[in-house]
């Protein structure tokens, strides 16, 4: 039984004009995600792209896994294909929906006729397919307000489709449309879920990760090349620059009041990730803070940090508590690789005692103690090492 | 990297030659299956026991008498279930120490929750635990007691041969097991001499494979099996024989030769780096006096162990942390052993092997004085 994907565009409806470079831009990412499985042909027609594989062989359970992190998708559904004649719609339906149907109480069928020329109308089709569902399956009832499963029949240009349970798509904007952003990411729980936000709103990601050998550990890196693999199964690719911190790191310890050690490590990060960011053409950075989660994440610590970005800096984790940040962590699979201990450079030298409510002027005059920082600065820039992330190609 | 000096063999060993010719002729020709009954099992099967032979003669027991496993936890896991299974019409009093190896410690936590009642004996300030304190926890209820030999963050070596006096004057029914996976072929010892009744040993810590281990069962005790299969290893290990880790395991132990002599020469080895790292007030020695010179357990206080590790690896030298500490979970030997938490925290563990040479020692004393310097200890 040939078998394919049904997509329905979410918001992309609301476009209007810009509809169609819209659906070009997600079937171009969908494409991206399922190139490894096989061959796929795509079909925009009305509301709906289906997704066509053109061989037998292809694992249709993985590219609706895959299609299934996609955004600016709603809805999917797997449908059979069948001849637009009415006994093999109704045999095609009791074939490929029995196992389904074989555990439901209730069910209720919905048909669509695009083709106003095929013979059957809506109603009639319905009494067909249901007709003989309710024949061959003991047990099963008709309930057409609140069924188990409904079966949908949609008679079409060239072909009949039919399936039953719709599952929900990621939601969002199609990547790409919105532009590029930057991510700092530490290996925690929160930069991960940041950057997954800010990616469903159509955004492309590139992401900056600071690296201070020996105090942190290779480990370190490795969980988050781990963590970005999992962004990218919904983002896409994502080019993540490593940039190695440890005479910055070092520079802050020996020439700066302990108690503003934090502070003025985000401070120079914000300087490093901007100009990476300007430099690969992103036009937002994207940091997990969350308000007031450690005295680096007060609202008197982010003024202070804030002012050193060259871009606007998004959070999309600001208003958001603990449970909630660690509920989307879960959700994209990410939480069991954040909680393993390895030291990161948010962990290394941290004040036993922080400030809390640092001012900014104080902040410039506790970065000014630093001797040739704009050189400091400039090597850790240049140290940036290039790691492309992808989770479905090479 | 050229420069490899590895010195984190309590973790795992680089195979030797002769564990690495054994493997490579059992996995080119003697793949019969030992339970077969044709000339490629039977070719196998005789391997097999001459391996049997050999690992048994390190600890002085009869080649019956010890049987394989599939790695040093199923072997211990199995020691301390099966024994307790084994036992547990008699009584459900265990004693065990609170420092032993997970594969151990957690079989305890998996017995208390089925109703036995567990005793933790807790070391002393020199590492080792007090055999009073043993004679007071035994009582004629208890059916097990278990303890390990060398312990594997520190090298000192627990007093086994009182322990089993121990029991046998409190007249408990119990079973003795050693978990001597730190100490075989290491320290000296028969498992007649230690009274043991079950004693686990591990391939990969002496130069052999990974994937094989043995437990000791003295003749006349039985124990249930925690593992059910095909029946081999008289039942207690079920499951097809690792033929090329059995055989490199065998040829690892035919390779220790004399391990008095072999102790003597890496006792020396131990004293000069001692007296290396002594010219530097910075670095402190947490191993007592009497540990087993094959491992040396040092802080560099104000360093975390990880930054000191990540060090020396970067300079190709490999020493791991010396407290198996969890996040915001210290190592309960060295808390025992009042440590201070700056002590615990950047303890490291340079374990060293009969292959380890003095050349290898001084470059790492050099690179340890390096890291003294470049990561700018406050004393």
């Amino acid at each position: 039984m040939k078998e394919i994907i049904l997509i329905k565009d979410g918001e992309l409806a609301l476009k209007g004009l810009n509809r169609s470079t819209f659906e070009d831009v997600l079937i171009k990412n969908m494409k991206e995600k399922i190139r490894s499985l096989g061959e796929f042909r795509f079909v925009k027609s009305q509301s709906t792209i289906t997704v066509e594989p053109q061989s037998e062989d292809v694992d249709l359970d993985e590219a609706v896994a895959r299609i299934g992190k996609v955004f600016g998708i709603v809805g999917i559904s797997r449908a059979a294909v069948c001849e637009k004649e009415i006994g093999a719609i109704v045999q095609t339906a009791y074939d490929y929906l029995k196992n389904e149907l074989a555990f439901a109480g209730t069910f209720k069928v919905k048909a669509k006729r695009s083709d106003k020329k095929f013979p059957y109308d809506s109603p009639a089709i319905c009494d067909e397919v249901g007709g003989f569902l309710l024949s061959k399956l003991r047990g099963l009832k008709v309930d057409v307000h609140n069924p188990d499963v409904t079966v949908t029949v949609e008679v079409r240009e060239k072909y009949a489709y039919i399936h039953a349970t719709q599952l929900p798509g990621a939601g969002g904007m199609p990547t790409g449309t919105g532009g590029r952003a930057c991510i700092l990411i530490s290996g925690g729980i929160d930069s991960p879920v940041a950057a997954y936000m800010i990616a469903k709103r159509g955004v492309k990601l590139t992401a900056v990760h600071f690296a201070s050998p020996p105090y942190t550990s290779e480990l370190a890196e490795m969980k988050v090349h781990e963590l970005l693999g999992k962004v990218s199964a919904w983002s896409g690719r994502i080019n993540l620059f490593t940039v190695h911190f440890t005479a910055l790191q070092e520079a802050i310890r020996d020439y700066c009041p302990e108690e503003m050690f934090t502070v003025t490590m985000r401070r120079i990060m914000m300087k490093v990730a901007s100009r990476i960011a300007v430099w690969q053409g992103a036009d937002a950075l994207i940091t997990g803070e969350s308000l007031g989660q450690v005295a680096s994440q007060t609202i008197h610590a982010l003024k202070c940090t804030d002012e050193c970005a060259a871009l606007p800096v998004f959070r999309p984790c600001i208003g958001m508590d603990k449970s909630e940040i660690i509920e989307i962590s879960r959700k994209i699979d990410a939480f069991d690789i954040s909680i393993r201990p390895y030291e990161d450079c948010c962990t290394v030298f941290t004040p036993r005692h922080p400030r809390t409510r640092p001012t900014p002027e104080y902040a410039r005059e506790v970065e000014a103690l630093i001797p040739e920082e704009e050189r400091l600065i400039e090597e850790a820039v240049k140290s940036a090492r290039l790691l492309v992330i992808d989770a479905y190609n090479d | 990297m050229d420069l490899d000096i590895y010195l984190d063999n309590s973790a795992t060993t680089p195979l030797c030659d002769e564990a690495k010719e054994a493997m490579l002729q059992a996995v080119t020709s003697c793949y019969g299956n030992p339970s077969a009954v044709h000339g490629k099992g039977i070719e196998a099967r005789k391997q097999i026991e001459l391996a049997r032979a050999a690992v048994a003669s390190v600890m002085g027991a009869a080649p019956e008498e010890v049987y394989f496993s599939h790695s040093g936890t199923l072997a211990n896991n199995t020691a301390v279930i099966g024994a307790a299974l084994a036992r547990e019409k008699q009584g459900k009093r265990i004693v065990t120490t609170a420092t032993e190896h997970p594969s151990v410690a957690l079989a305890f936590d998996a017995l208390e929750r089925r109703g036995f009642e567990v005793i933790r004996l807790s070391p002393g300030p020199d590492g080792a635990f007090d055999p009073m304190e043993l004679l007071g926890a035994l009582d004629r209820r208890t059916v097990l007691v278990s303890a390990m030999l060398v312990n594997n963050e520190l090298g000192f070596v627990n007093p086994v041969e009182t322990i089993a006096q121990a029991v046998r004057r409190a007249g408990a029914p119990a079973l003795i097991h050693v978990d001597a996976i730190q100490g075989y072929g290491k320290l000296p010892f028969k498992v007649k001499t230690l009274g043991a009744d079950l004693l686990t040993v591990s391939g990969h810590k002496i130069h052999g494979p990974k994937g094989v281990g043995a437990l000791y069962v003295k003749k006349g005790v039985h124990i249930r099996s925690v593992v059910y299969g095909g029946g081999q290893e008289n039942g207690l290990f079920s499951g097809t024989e690792n033929v090329p880790g059995i055989l490199g395991f065998g040829a690892a132990a035919r390779a220790l030769g004399s391990v008095g002599d072999t102790l003597a020469r890496v006792r020396a080895r131990r004293d000069e780096l001692l007296s290396m790292l002594s010219q530097n007030p910075a670095v402190k020695i947490n191993s007592p006096k009497n540990a087993l010179p094959y491992i040396v357990n040092l802080s560099v206080p104000g360093v975390p162990s990880q930054v000191l590790i990540n060090y020396l690896s970067q300079r190709g030298i490999y020493v791991s942390a010396g407290s198996a500490c969890k996040k915001g979970h210290r190592s309960d030997v060295l808390v025992k052993m009042g440590l201070p938490p700056v002590r615990i925290d950047s303890a490291v563990r340079v374990s060293l092997s009969r292959l380890t040479t003095a050349e290898e020692l001084r470059t790492f004393a050099h690179a340890l004085e390096a890291a003294v310097r470049d990561l700018r200890v406050k004393l």
